[in-house]
């Protein structure tokens, strides 16, 4: 059979607010072919099936961060995902777990935008330079402590590894403390001090409890286990150095 | 007037709903055989500071196959949650530096197993006088 002639089905949460008490699933047979994405997929249901189906996309190539799904039942990116690796099974796809769901595949993500932003996801200069003073330096191990965590493409398919998050909402969790990370670590940034309230509090590193997924998922290798859990060290010092130092510590 | 109604999925049986959850509660569940495993030694430490006959019927209580049976899942536990300690460690520790570049997480995870085939090695030979 060539693969013109294949199919294969993708069976698809559906969530109409107005119309549903819970989600529902359908399923839809579509052409198959291997070089063709989830993504590509759902984009056929939409332009071929039925105009309903709502979900979010945008640059195709796994850098926006916009079409995380549930493809069997793990968080992925449907434009980095392949049909061929599930023909001739078939594939189900659901909207990101532990996020509430807006409609179709499309989730809220007010409560990650609204930690996102509190956390100061950007250079807070250390010390303020004057145009004439040049840029600001960074030898290869000052930026080796920081760049991983700077991949992040704000997908949310961590948001959906964590049980952690699904059992308590108010967790800060695991990318936007990535985020975190990534300034504090940076040698140029200045904010720690106001971000380690942030990763002190309850809702903070210590709402982990090291389940790991989220870097297994993570489609950037950011590794946000690693960044959450290194400051539960760093959250420790903080706190047994205020009670050493005068002003309280800065922690490394 | 506001049509939205997000929908939140319930959490029930969430870790059974995904291998890699089950690992992980699996992981934590070996606290409870370490924890019990600290209860008997507790216990035998007691024993012994009761007398000598009360440390022989402890002794006695250990032979039970009940106790080597548990001795031996505990051991298995043991084993399991070190694997998986051993393997989060690189995330768990402040990132580590030589000259100027970063040691991989798989150098951390090997030295730890280096280092415990040594200490375990030196630990059999004094116990077995070798």
């Amino acid at each position: 059979m060539t693969d013109i002639e294949k199919t294969i089905e993708i069976e698809v949460m559906r969530y109409h607010p107005e119309q549903d008490a819970s989600p529902v699933f359908k399923t839809y047979r579509i052409p198959y072919a291997s070089d063709q994405s989830v993504l590509q997929g759902l984009q056929y249901i939409k332009d071929y099936i039925d105009g309903t189906l709502s979900f979010r996309w945008s640059c195709r190539m796994a850098i926006c961060g916009s079409c995380g799904v549930m493809i069997n039942n793990q968080p992925k990116l449907s434009c980095k995902t392949f049909l061929r690796d599930y023909y001739p099974g078939k594939i189900r796809v659901e909207a990101l777990q532990h996020l509430p769901i807006e409609r179709d595949l499309v989730i809220d993500a007010t409560d990650f935008i609204n930690k996102l932003e509190s956390i100061k996801p950007y250079i807070v200069p250390r010390e303020a330079r004057s145009l004439e003073q040049g840029e600001y330096l960074q030898t290869p191990e000052q930026l080796a402590r920081y760049e991983q965590f700077s991949s992040c493409i704000n997908c949310m398919l961590c948001y959906a590894a964590c049980p952690q998050y699904g059992l308590k909402p108010e967790f800060t969790g695991p990318g936007v403390l990535a985020l975190l990370h990534r300034y504090n670590a940076d040698s140029r940034d200045g904010a720690r001090a106001d971000r380690m309230q942030i990763v002190n509090a309850e809702e903070g590193v210590w709402g982990c409890t090291l389940v790991g997924y989220c870097s297994e998922v993570c489609p950037k290798q950011v590794d946000p286990a690693a960044a959450v859990n290194r400051n539960k060290v760093n959250s420790t010092l903080d706190y047994f150095l205020r009670f050493l130092m005068p002003g309280g510590g800065e922690s490394g | 007037m506001s049509k939205r109604r997000p929908y939140v999925r319930p959490m029930d049986g969430w870790w059974l709903k995904n291998p890699y959850y089950v690992r992980y509660m699996s992981r934590e569940a070996t606290s409870l055989f370490v924890g019990v495993y600290a209860l008997i030694l507790l216990a035998g430490m007691v024993s012994l500071a009761c007398g000598e006959t009360a440390y022989n019927n402890w002794l006695m209580a250990m032979t039970n196959p009940v106790s080597i049976g548990f001795h031996l899942a505990a051991l298995a536990a043991a084993i399991y949650h070190t694997i998986t300690w051993f393997a989060v460690a690189p995330k768990v520790m402040p990132a580590l530096f030589l000259a100027g570049k970063r040691v991989p997480d798989i150098a951390i995870t090997t030295t730890q197993y280096a280092i415990a085939v040594v200490l375990y090695l030196g630990l059999f030979c004094m116990v077995w006088r070798v």
